[in-house]
């Protein structure tokens, strides 16, 4: 079946809800969310935690809560919200393939937003070795594990190491102690002792060195920052953090990806390098709280609406990259629009100065006054990009401590 | 025809067989397969909860022309007729194959200089096709490898094959046909006697007429349950990698080493699932479990695969695995017939067994008939359609028709892979059912992709754990 619709927004988490609430209060006619889950709010339905900000009398929402007020706004500003169907690849420009317990569609956009998300890399992805028994697992699929199955400890485990140094890991740590799971150690790559771990051991500078068991998982190797390898006896483990974008659709257009975040490379309107095609959320960098995503759902809304009321697309930005010690900078290209950039270190790094620099000139210089940490990024505002020129060369940013 | 998982083993008559084939390998598997044309009484034993759950189902799932086979071995000619009976039979049943064709790239004078002599070695195992490539044209059809390609042998006629449907086939095939499948039902013991042996299991005596050692690389430790000592099995260990599908546009070929006194060296070869696979390490070991890879395993294989294919390295890697080949210090198989034993051992199945399957089964039922079997008039098998698990061929979720009839098939549950609802629930309520997740994964590649089981993980094992009790999943 072929179809059009005004907007075709991809995955109903928070940044492609807040998109199509936001679009369809504008006005921009059918906006149309594709949900390949059963149920719309994407990631924040299985963390069954405050967290999300506060509803209208202030009182904080969990997870599940906040996933249900933005398909509600979504719903009400008129939007469609269809659940269970996947888009699963590109026919033409502007034209998705789906697949759904209806049929196959064809649905073709006169703009498409792309907010599919991000997911953890697992084990294999990290290139951990040793066997593959059971009991290996993200915090995504611990969380939906015990959403799915309740916390049964045979669930999940009766005893977890957790690799990981942020808050994900972090939380993965209470969703398992209130699972009746013991938690034997957080093992953390680089050093990161400002995350407390309510009196679990954490070893920093360790990595796993292999997996053992075979059925199921019997303990994790450990090799610790002086060379010592030991091994912890668990039958669970949950790899944490190390985030990948979803960034399928986005590759399979043959998009490019920004080469620090794995993301594609958008503007400050969100608009990536295809003619109508709007990429916003998680997609763009990994994880950032579901606010973040929300927000840069709604932003978006601007350029689409442009876009729908005939405005020329503009043509690609000049690139902006990090340099090390910066892992990534969003976005990653400089258009038509300034804003704010979102950085994330690789590593610690206290009081840097940061440095923008265009064309090998440098445009800004400046101290800043904390410590930037591997798991929060830092937002710099639009008085840092001010005096960039979106015709000159590429863009790069840079820090010294 | 039953398959059995738990509980005792029939008992009297019904434990009576004319042969019993242990280890439902691929070996085994074909072994009974071709056995069940015949109107026999046939048991399939297998120690683990599933078929092809050894080395079956860790290898680089390469259809080998054999090509580079030692003239003359036993190895060479079923290599040979395997890959010309397996091919048709994939055709039939549906076992996804794609004849890439292989490319040997070499890297330095010495690996050029074997070429030649390598296609010469080709020429005389029956294959007249190959071709020498200069770097130019080894440049074209593969415009991603690495610098300093000094050129390459072109093979065609290699192809790639999907492991897992192939022995869950044979294993299919058989079972319809009549055979008994006996599983997690490890043969601890053999009395041999006359007219019957009897083998004891965890689960039961079974008694048998004839008996076939597929044990592969037990083999050696089943020899020894009936007195026999004629070789010993070294598990050499091969640690992989699996790239994502994003990598598949990198290479149009399977790139196979050029072999030389250095060892063999890794190969890179697409998969019928549409990733790219890197490896295997060769290393010789003591445990027959040690299927773990290593540090120094996966970061070696990096190396090399990045001086092959640089871009490779940029991908995710999608799995992580090792298998053990059954070497036995004899550059051939060790299959032999007993006939005062009437007993077959299928040992020393090294690096080409999958190909050979079908061949070695053919190969077996001489054998047994030299041991005095008289198997008695062939006729055709059940039927055999297995689901498709190639990326090359259509598959539900594309099925616009399969979809109207069963809306199951238009739910994807496992994102990464594209596997419907309705392929889970088939392959659980299927002839042999999945023991595990692990199996329903051989069986859907559900749980199989880049997430490794993040978004749909909780969702197929509960689809799992509500699975129904159908026909044979006692
Ligand atoms: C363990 C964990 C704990 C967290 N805790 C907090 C917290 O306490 N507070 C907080 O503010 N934030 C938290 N976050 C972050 C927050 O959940 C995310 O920032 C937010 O969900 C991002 O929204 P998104 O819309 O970009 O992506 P997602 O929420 O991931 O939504 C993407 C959606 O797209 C769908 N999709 C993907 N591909 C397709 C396709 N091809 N077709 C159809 N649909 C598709 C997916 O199914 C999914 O529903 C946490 C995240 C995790 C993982
Ligand atoms: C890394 C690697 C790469 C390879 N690549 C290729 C390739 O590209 N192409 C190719 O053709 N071949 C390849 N092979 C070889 C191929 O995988 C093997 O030759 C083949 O799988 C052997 O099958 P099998 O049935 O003999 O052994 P297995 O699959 O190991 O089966 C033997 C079975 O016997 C069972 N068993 C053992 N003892 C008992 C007992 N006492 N009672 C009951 N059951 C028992 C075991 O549980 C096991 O399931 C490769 C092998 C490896 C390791």
């Amino acid at each position: 079946m072929n179809r059009t619709v005004d907007v075709l927004v991809v995955g109903a988490g928070p940044a492609g809800l807040a998109a199509a609430a936001r679009l369809a209060a504008a006005g921009a006619g059918r906006v149309e969310v594709l949900e390949r889950e059963a149920t719309a709010g994407g990631v924040p339905r299985h963390c069954s935690r405050p967290g999300f900000g506060a509803d209208a009398r202030g009182r904080a929402l969990d997870g599940p809560a906040y996933a249900r007020r933005a398909l509600r706004e979504a719903l009400r500003a008129g939007a469609v919200v269809r659940t269970g169907v996947s888009a699963t690849g590109w026919a033409g420009p502007l034209t998705l393939d789906v697949t759904a317990p209806t049929g196959l569609e064809r649905v073709r956009a006169r703009a498409v937003v792309l907010a599919t998300g991000a997911r953890e890399r697992p084990r294999s992805a990290r290139l951990v070795p040793g066997t593959r028994p059971a009991g290996v697992l993200t915090t995504g699929e611990l969380q939906r594990t015990l959403a799915r199955f309740g916390p049964r400890r045979e669930s999940v485990g009766r005893r977890a190491v957790v690799v990981g140094g942020d808050p994900v890991a972090r939380g993965a740590v209470r969703t398992l102690r209130a699972a009746g799971v013991a938690v034997t150690a957080v093992v953390t790559g680089p050093p990161s002792p400002a995350v407390a771990f309510a009196g679990v051991p954490v070893l920093v500078g360790t990595v796993v060195t292999e997996l053992l068991g075979r059925g199921r998982l019997t303990g994790v190797a450990v090799r610790g920052p002086d060379g010592r390898t030991a091994v912890l006896r668990c039958d669970t483990v949950v790899f944490s953090g190390d985030w990948i974008p979803e960034h399928e659709l986005v590759r399979a257009r043959g998009l490019p990806l920004a080469p620090g975040t794995r993301g594609p490379v958008t503007d400050h309107g969100y608009r990536t390098t295809e003619p109508g095609v709007f990429a916003v959320g998680n997609l763009l960098r990994g994880v950032e709280p579901a606010l973040v995503a929300a927000a840069e759902g709604r932003a978006a809304a601007r350029a689409v609406l442009e876009r729908l009321g005939g405005a020329p697309w503009p043509a690609a930005g000049v690139p902006v990259t990090a340099t090390a010690p910066l892992r990534w900078v969003t976005p990653g290209l400089l258009g038509p629009e300034t804003g704010p950039l979102l950085l994330r270190p690789e590593r610690r790094l206290v009081r840097p100065v940061l440095t923008v620099a265009q064309n090998g000139v440098t445009l800004r210089r400046e101290r800043l006054g904390g410590t930037l940490v591997p798991w929060r990024s830092v937002r710099l505002g639009e008085q840092w990009t001010a005096g960039l020129d979106p015709a000159g060369g590429p863009v790069t940013v840079d820090a010294e401590e | 025809m039953s398959v059995t998982r738990t509980g005792p083993l029939p008992a009297g008559e019904a434990a009576e067989y004319d042969v019993v084939v242990v280890g439902a390998g691929v070996v085994g598997s074909a072994i009974a397969r071709a056995l069940a044309r015949h109107p026999l009484r046939i048991a399939l034993v297998e120690a683990a909860d599933d078929v092809g759950d050894g080395t079956s189902k860790a290898n680089t799932a390469i259809l080998h022309t054999g090509f580079d086979a030692a003239p003359g071995t036993l190895e060479a000619r079923l290599v040979r007729e395997g890959h010309r009976l397996l091919t048709a039979y994939a055709r039939e049943a549906g076992i996804p194959v794609e004849p890439l064709g292989a490319l040997l790239v070499a890297w330095n004078e010495e690996q050029r200089a074997t070429l030649p002599r390598l296609a010469e070695k080709a020429e005389r195992n029956g294959h007249r096709t190959t071709r020498l490539l200069t770097p130019t044209e080894l440049a074209a059809r593969e415009p991603h490898v690495g610098p300093g390609a000094l050129g390459a042998l072109e093979v065609p006629g290699e192809s790639v094959i999907c492991p897992w449907t192939t022995t869950l086939a044979y294993a299919t095939q058989a079972v319809r046909s009549g055979v008994d499948l006996h599983l997690d039902c490890r043969v601890e013991k053999v009395r041999p006697g006359d007219p019957y042996h009897r083998l004891v299991t965890r689960r039961g005596v079974l008694r048998a007429r004839h008996l076939v050692n597929a044990c592969g690389l037990h083999a050696d430790a089943f020899d020894a349950l009936v007195g026999r000592e004629d070789f010993t099995v070294t598990p050499r260990r091969g640690q992989l990698l699996v790239f994502d599908k994003f990598a598949r546009d990198l290479v149009r070929h399977i790139l196979l080493p050029v072999p030389g006194p250095l060892g063999k060296g890794v190969l890179i070869s697409p998969t019928v699932y549409g990733n790219v696979m890197l490896g295997p390490t060769a290393e010789d070991l003591d445990d027959k479990t040690a299927t773990g890879t290593t540090e120094e395993g996966l970061a070696g294989l990096r190396e090399q695969g990045g001086r092959i294919l640089p871009a490779l390295l940029d991908e995710e890697v999608t799995a992580v695995y090792a298998g053990l080949r059954a070497a036995t210090g004899q550059e051939d198989y060790r299959i032999a017939a007993h006939p005062e034993l009437r007993y077959v051992t299928v040992g020393g199945i090294r690096s080409t067994g999958l190909t050979a399957s079908l061949a070695i089964a053919e190969h077996v039922l001489g054998l047994l008939a030299d041991c005095g079997l008289d198997p008695g008039p062939a006729r055709p098998l059940a039927p055999v359609r297995m689901p498709n698990l190639g990326e090359s061929f259509p598959r539900p979720y594309r099925d616009a028709g399969l979809i109207a009839r069963d809306p199951e098939f238009g739910s994807i549950v496992c994102h990464c892979e594209r596997v419907t609802r309705g392929e889970i629930r088939a392959a659980l309520a299927s002839t042999i059912p999945p023991g595990g997740l692990d199996g329903l994964r051989r069986r859907t590649r559900a749980r199989g992709g880049r997430c490794q089981g993040n978004h749909c993980g909780a969702e197929v094992r509960a689809l799992f754990e509500e699975r129904p009790y159908g026909e044979g999943a006692r």
